[in-house]
This record gives structure tokens, sequence and C-alpha cells, in this order.
């Protein structure tokens, strides 16, 4: 912040600080004329007061609240741009990116600054980064088979998973199942963790140029691939229009993985199979977004993870 | 004071029964729908499918309902009762006082339609869109004028300490109301904040947090010092202190909201000063305390049997705790394993239902048979029934949610040993939770089922009696207050 607003901050602070000192000495002394003990010289509806001295235990208090108060503030920040004896701060300040972020910790590493944030993550990461590193030695389908990596794997997953996948990884509207060996972009070990560390971004696009007729005809051709029973007139009359869906779900309608588009005749649907959600797909098009990871949670972590997924469809 | 030939002038003690009398209905609905949402928690089918019916809808509702239909509705009521008799005068202007009386139900009533029907600026405690909070600031505008109007029409010489406190809560939750609910309006029941980001956040909470303070605290102080003194018929403890205490808390609480944005985008020092003054706020806190407990010094065998006096003490005994407990939240170590847990909520409780509830439902337990022309309530075994069932309940309450927010603090931060991740998963706590909130939901049926009993003794009370007409003395001639005052406060 602006050298002004700084000095603001300190001049109120101190200020108010030193104005409560002002107050709670002036009613330590007897001001009021009347003698303490003694009933004030005013009454109200029949209510009175009396002259009494501020409790000595509590006013003890008070001074020592402010006196520990004037010493937190020279510790740590708070007095505007004073950053406080103990070079003590949460986190990063005042950043604005990431870059920021990884200048301002360097330099603070450099001061010998304490970024409390920064510190716990070193911490954490000196302790424990040298049992990830351990596990992502191993592959991934040997992982799966050990129960200790497999209680680690759920673990991160619960955490970091479980809130789009589900507690039970069987994912919801728009989130895929996990557990069901059916893969929008493979399900080899490689496969998942690709799609951990970099993320998806599954496109279906708007068939706009269908009308509500040809959309209703083609939703119901889509409904009769995985063998449903459908009304064979208007199934018939969609057929013709799906040659341009067969650009990513294939001639066989069974997808294709290195686009991430699904399998339309296995009956399993990320957006919900009724007649009127497929129309909606067909319609307004979706658009599936899984995160990239390895920045987050970095490579070894994503490895034990990666096991955990995997082992989910191998049960 | 003068003189010869005083004029008689009315009290105007229909609108405090007009206030008192809401505050009863608001209270049984805003603390049903409290158990109601309680009860969602433990059992989510109680939304019946039902967008209005929602969690979601109905917990703002409860909370404005509570704070700004019953709370408020008993600040407004008793201030207009204490300011006519510690000054000696009728209120400024009767015309305008119904105004406020009238004005504030359609706030509230407003709130009762629009928060079910989803319409919300979604800032907490704030949560009305713009048209309402321009009505709410034209009531509270008139509420000024007809408070403040009638301290400077007062016949006494000094002012009495509970209008110090009334006073600065008013002026202060109009500040508040208005720098806060600063917004955009895109229609007619959608506005957008002025300020973004932790600016946004920092006003929010400079709101949240002196809502409590002053309208929660301040308010409530002004009360206690009318009613505690009169209940058991004693001198307040303390001049002296009453006057520290009263500075010091309305000017320290002023910078204690940032202690609700500890540990997230908002600066280290902005949070560091709010945590600093939060803690030295403690004592003049316990100021308030110590002279409402210690005006019963001489007087304490009549607790063993006034339970309408047990209600005023037990209150202070609840706000002692809250306003210690408070502070140590506010310490930023203790807020890493408090914030976001169900001991928030627990603290809140012990504060409202402790501290606000207790201290109004003994208030009008003393003002409802003194407007209707009666010596005492209908019945004082039931007001003694209502203190167990009401302390019961609160006791229930608020341990429920202690063991509950400790835990769930705890185990959101386990962490395993062998390898750094977390013990639980989020839902975990959830469900862990259960037992306590089934515990905090008996507790609200307590809490509701003393309300009713309280409303069946004030009908009864009111059915008995007729609405009381009372005159005080005012010299012909106003003169100037008198010139004996060696200190004015």
């Amino acid at each position: 912040m602006s050298s002004f607003w700084s000095a603001w901050i300190i001049v109120l602070t101190l200020a108010f600080l030193v104005g409560i000192i002002w107050l709670l000495r002036w009613n330590m002394s007897n001001y009021t004329g009347i003698k303490e003990g003694e009933l004030m010289d005013h009454e109200f509806d029949g209510i009175v007061e009396i002259n009494n001295p501020l409790p000595r235990w509590w006013m003890i208090l008070f001074w020592i609240t402010i006196v520990w108060g004037f010493v937190y503030l020279a510790l740590y920040p708070g007095l505007g741009n004073f950053a406080g004896l103990l070079g003590w701060s949460s986190s990063n300040q005042d950043v604005r990116s990431l870059e920021e972020s990884q200048q301002a910790t360097a330099a603070a590493r450099e001061a010998g600054l304490i970024v409390e944030y920064d510190r716990q993550v070193d911490q954490a990461e000196e302790k424990f980064g040298p049992v990830f590193a351990a596990l992502s030695e191993r592959p991934i389908e040997e992982l799966a088979q050990d129960e200790e990596a497999v209680k680690i794997g759920q673990r991160l997953f619960l955490q970091n998973c479980a809130q789009c996948h589900g507690s039970n990884a069987m994912g919801g509207k728009g989130f895929p199942n996990l557990t069901d060996n059916d893969w929008l972009y493979g399900g080899s070990p490689a496969a998942i963790k690709h799609s951990l560390m970099e993320g998806r971004n599954g496109v279906m696009p708007a068939q706009s140029q269908f009308n509500d007729q040809q959309i209703t005809e083609l939703a119901t051709y889509v409904m009769s691939l995985s063998g449903r029973k459908v009304d064979p007139e208007l199934a018939k009359a969609g057929e013709a229009n799906f040659m341009v869906c067969t650009a990513c779900h294939g001639q066989d309608a069974k997808g294709n993985q290195a686009l991430g588009a699904p399998n339309l005749t296995d009956n399993i649907w990320l957006y919900g199979g009724s007649q009127e959600a497929i129309e909606e797909t067909l319609r307004n098009g979706r658009n599936g977004v899984m995160p990239a990871w390895k920045d987050i949670l970095g490579e070894d972590k994503i490895h034990v993870i990666s096991s955990y997924v995997y082992g989910l469809s191998q049960e | 004071m003068s003189q010869t030939n005083p004029q008689q002038i009315e009290y105007n003690l229909k609108v405090v029964r007009q206030f008192a009398v809401v505050t009863v209905i608001w209270g049984i609905i805003g603390m049903s729908l409290g158990v109601f949402i309680a009860a969602q928690l433990i059992w989510p089918e109680l939304n019946f499918d039902t967008p209005w019916l929602t969690y979601s809808r109905l917990r703002p509702l409860h909370t404005n309902a509570v704070i700004f239909a019953f709370g408020t509705s008993a600040l407004i009521g008793t201030s207009f009762y204490i300011v006519q008799k510690t000054c000696k005068t009728a209120l400024f202007s009767n015309r305008l006082a119904s105004f406020v009386f009238w004005s504030w139900q359609t706030v509230i009533v407003l709130a009762v339609i629009t928060l079910p029907m989803g319409l919300s600026s979604t800032k907490e405690y704030a949560e009305l869109e713009w048209p309402i909070d321009i009505l709410i600031t034209l009531s509270w505008v008139a509420y000024i004028i007809v408070f403040f109007g009638t301290l400077v029409k007062r016949n006494t010489s000094h002012i009495y300490v509970a209008n110090w406190f009334y006073g600065g809560f008013i002026v202060t939750i109009a500040v508040l109301h208005i720098v806060n609910s600063m917004a955009i309006p895109v229609s007619f029941t959608k506005s957008y904040s002025l300020y973004a980001g932790a600016v946004d956040a920092m006003v929010q909470w400079w709101y949240g947090h002196n809502a409590v303070g002053f309208l929660l605290t301040a308010g409530f102080l002004g009360m206690m010092y009318y009613f505690v003194p009169k209940q058991a018929e004693r001198p307040v403890y303390s001049y002296r202190l009453s006057v520290v205490h009263f500075w010091a808390l309305i000017s320290l609480y002023i910078w204690a909201g940032p202690h609700h944005l500890h540990y997230t985008a908002l600066p280290d020092w902005a949070q560091s000063l709010g945590m600093v003054m939060s803690v030295i706020l403690f004592v003049p806190s316990w100021g308030g305390m110590i002279n409402g407990i210690m005006t019963l010094s001489g007087a304490w065998h009549k607790l063993k049997t006034d339970p309408i006096l047990r209600f005023l003490i037990v209150s202070l005994s609840f706000y002692g705790m809250s306003t210690f407990e408070g502070p140590m939240m506010a310490i930023k170590s203790v807020n890493a394993l408090s914030h976001y847990t169900d001991w928030t909520v627990g603290h809140v409780h012990s504060g409202a239902l402790g501290w606000v509830a207790m201290i109004t439902i003994g208030s009008l337990y003393y003002l409802i048979p003194r407007l209707w022309s009666q010596t005492q309530m209908h019945s004082i075994k039931w007001i003694n029934t209502h203190f167990w069932l009401h302390t019961i309940g609160v006791v229930l309450y608020i341990v429920a949610l202690w063991i509950s927010g400790v835990m769930q603090g705890l185990m959101w931060r386990a962490v395993n040993a062998t390898d750094g991740t977390l013990t639980y998963s989020f839902v975990e706590s959830v469900v862990a939770s259960y037992p306590f909130w089934f515990i905090r939901f008996v507790g609200g049926l307590f809490i509701v089922a003393g309300m009713i009993l309280m409303a069946v003794n004030v009908y009864r009370t009111i059915r008995a009696g007729k609405p009381t007409v009372e005159y005080v003395d005012a010299p012909v001639e106003h003169s100037s207050p008198a010139p004996t005052a060696t200190q004015s406060a």
C-alpha cells in the first residue's frame, strides 16, 4: 500500500490505543465530586448509580491486554507497511499471479523471512516427499495391488477428486463414473495418469444445423444404438443425419478414445440417457472439463492416485 | 425542574405494546424456523423437494427473523419505553413512532416473502434486496428522529446509561446498513455489491461483526441497564465502570470485523489489527457483565424466588461466556481450528439464545404486566418453567455444537503420520456430526416450547388487563435542564 495509507493506519491505530489508555486512566480517578461508594447525584425512573471504583482485577486485565496489543503489533504485521520485528507473514502478500507468488517465495527465503504457508509446504515436502517419490518408482499395476498404497491413493482421491467424481468414484451428471470400466480417454495406467496430469476437455459441439424434428429423430436413432426400444420410424428418419456424428463417434458409433468421444452403444450416458437429455446434448452441445493436476499435486502423488483409479475398474 | 402548575404528558405506551407483542410472535416464528432447518440437517428429506423449503433459503429467513424481527422489535420497543421513562417525557412524535412500527413490520413481512423466493443479495445478515434496504433506511431514520428527538426534549439533567447504549446502537446500525448495502441494481429484485473481492468481504464483515456488536450487544446492554436494576430494585453497581466500558466497547468493536477473515485473501496487517482489537475488547465487554451482576449485590436471595431476575442474571452469565469465547476465537491460532466449524454456530447461539433471548424474555416479563395495568404476569410458575426449558435448551445446543465443532476442526486437520495425507474426508466429519446435530435439534425444541408457554402467559396477562395510561409531570415553561450537574455524560 502507499506510504500515505500506511501512515494513516499507523496513526489511527496508535492514537486509538492511546485514547483507550486515557479513558481508562480518567476513570481510575474519581472525577465525579461524589465520595466513592456513595450514590451519584442523579436518578432515572427510580434507578440510581453508585460511584464505585473500577474493580481492580478488571482494571489489571485491561492493562495487560493493552500492553499485549502493543507487543503483538511490534512483532507481527499490523501497523501499515511495518512488517513486524519477527519478519512473519501468513502467506505472500499482494501477489497477483503464480509467477509473482514464486518470486515472492524466493525473495522471502533469501531474506530469511518467515512465510507461514511456504514454511508448512516445505516442511511437508521434506517429510513426505520421499514417501511419494518411492511409490512413484513402482508401476501403477503393482501399486494397485498394494493395500497400503491403495489406502493412500484413496485418501488423496477423497480430498481432491471426490468433489466431482463422488466419494464412491461413481460420478454424476457430467462427471464420469470411474468404476464401470467404460473409459472416455482410455483405461490403461498411462492413459489414466495422462488424464490426471494434463487434464481433459471433452467438447460435444451443438448441432444447430438441425431443426427440432431432426433433433428428435437423431436422438431417437442414438437411443436405438444401445438396443433400446424406440419408435422405429423416427429412428430410421434420424439415421441419415447420424453421418455427421460418425466423424467423432465412429461408423460403428463406438466412440473414439483419442478424442474422448463416448461410445454410444453401451447405454452409459455422461449427461443422461433420456430422450430429453440426449436432445439437449444435441441441441446445445456439452463441454466437459477435467482440470490438469500436475501443478497442484505433482507427478508423484498423481502416480499414486492413478493406481487407485486404475484399481477401481479392475475389481 | 419546575415549578408550578405542571402539565401532564401522556407516555406513548401504545407503540411499546405493539412492539412487545410482535417480539413474542416473531420469536416463536424465528426460533421454529431454526428448529426446522436444524432438523433438515439431519433429515434432508424435510425440504420436500420444494425450492422455497430448502435449507439455503430458510436459513437466511431464520437469521433475519430472529435478529431483525425478534431482536430488533424487542430493542425498538424497549428503547421507546426506557427513553420516555428515564427522560421523563413522551416520545418526540407519536406519528413517526407509529411509522417506525409499521414500516419495520413491513420490512419483516417482505423478508418472509422474498427470502424463500430465493431473492438474495447473498450478503450474510444483509440478504434483503435493494428496495427493502431502502425501506429499512427510511424506517431507521424515523427511529433515529424519534429516539434522539426524545432525548433532546428530556426533562432530566443527565442522560441515563441505558440510552447511551441504545443511541450508540441506533446510530452505528444506520451507518453499517447504508455502507454495506451499497449496490448497483440490475432489476427490481437483483443488485450487485458496489465493492469487489477482498474489499467486499471486509465491508461485509465490518458490517456483520458490528451487527453483533451494536445490535446484539450494545442495544441489549441498554435493555440490561434498565431492567436489571428495576427488577432487582438495587442501584447500578458503578457509574464510572459504565462510562469506561461504554466508550471502550463501542470504539473497539468497530475494529473487530477482520477476525471473520483470518487466513483469507485479506492482508495480514488487517487480520492482525482485527485480532488485537478483538482481544482487548474482551475486557470492556466484561465491564457490562460485572456492572449488571454486581448490581445484584445485597439482593442475591431474590434469585431464589424471582424467575424474571433469574432470566436477567443468567443472560448476563451467557453474555460473559460468549464475550470471553469470542475474543479467544478471534486469536488466529484458535481460529485456525474453530473457523468454518459448528463451534462458530454454537458461539453465535450462546450469544443469541443465552444473552439476547434471555435478556429480552426477562425484560418482557417485567414490561408486559406494566403495559396492561397488571402487577405481574398471569403465572409466575410458568415463567419459572420457561426459564428451565430455555436454559436446558441453550445448554444442550451449545454443548452439542462445542463438541461437534472442535471434533470437526480436529478431523479436518488430522494428518497421517506416514504419508501426510489427510486422515478424514469431509463427508466423514459430516457423518460424525449427526448425533450432535440431533442434540442441537432437541435443544431447539425445548426453547420453542418455552416460547410457546410464554405466548400463552402473555395472552392471558393481556386479556386480564387493559392498556395502561400513564402520565408524567412536565414543566409548563420548558427551561433548560437543571444547572446542578457536575459532569455531563
